[in-house]
């Protein structure tokens, strides 16, 4: 699945960088109803985790309450060059990955 | 002595009246309130909640609720020794209480997610942080939506 990731490409050692991911998702609420009133099941993603260079920075659990499309924001410190790895995990086996890099100075 | 029938009718009616008691105070609880103070209480425990340290930013006013841009942010160093272990945010009318977990760490240099939610009614969204010495924070922020997401029809 397609996902957006905006990190920095450069930044200097200690510097707090702000990492935004977006993917594309329907996260189905399991609430709504078709018109002839049968129920749509839920399809969402349960779960966000993100990795620089192997060690876990930040971690999300969602629930239906979040929109589709699911969009995140949140902040690291720029501690070495590398790589960043976004997991997204969701029902029906639902998993999707995307990495980033990073030159850290 | 046999009791009478008198004496057995008072002694059924009073059962009755003591067992109708709960059903009669529950009634006027709303459920989704209850549901979001359960919710909170999962993740809290008996901690006592404090104002303050938080932040959340949402519009007061949405149109449309199926998604509604939000920023929550806590001050706080983000320190070896003080930092914040978690964000949680909630909501009361929605089908279920929770929103989202956030979990952070000291590397995470700045306490600040965003993200976009969505939101059935006009109610009230509460945010709350968990530090690093297990003390809770919260901030609640009122939001009046004009098109309801999450339970309409699909086309």
């Amino acid at each position: 699945m397609a996902a957006l990731i905006n990190v920095p490409a450069k930044a200097k050692r200690g510097d707090v960088i702000e990492i935004r991911t977006l993917t594309s998702h329907i996260m189905e609420t399991g609430f709504r109803h078709t018109a002839d009133g049968a129920l749509v099941p839920r399809d969402i993603i349960t779960s966000f985790t993100c990795r620089y260079n192997g060690t876990e920075v930040f971690r999300a659990d969602l629930f239906p309450a979040i929109a589709a499309n699911p969009y995140l924001s949140f902040f690291t410190v720029a501690k070495e060059s590398g790589k960043f790895e976004f997991e997204w995990i969701g029902d029906n086996g639902y998993s999707s990955t995307a990495s980033a890099s990073i030159t850290v100075e | 002595m046999p009791t009478t029938r008198r004496q057995f009718l008072s002694i059924a009616g009073g059962a009755t009246v003591a067992g109708t008691i709960p059903i009669v105070t529950l009634r006027p609880l709303e459920a989704t309130p209850a549901m979001l103070s359960t919710a909170i209480r999962n993740v809290v425990g008996e901690a006592q909640i404090r104002a303050g340290k938080i932040k959340l930013d949402i519009p007061p006013l949405v149109e449309n609720g199926n998604t509604v841009p939000m920023t929550v942010s806590v001050a706080s160093p983000m320190t070896a020794n003080d930092y914040v272990k978690s964000i949680h945010i909630f909501n009361e009318k929605n089908p279920q209480p929770n929103i989202g977990n956030f979990h952070l760490n000291p590397a995470s240099g700045r306490a600040q997610v965003s993200t976009r939610i969505r939101l059935a009614d006009t109610q009230k969204v509460v945010a709350i942080a968990r530090l690093s010495d297990d003390t809770f924070w919260q901030v609640a922020a009122d939001i009046v939506v004009t098109l309801a997401a999450c339970t309409e029809e699909m086309n």
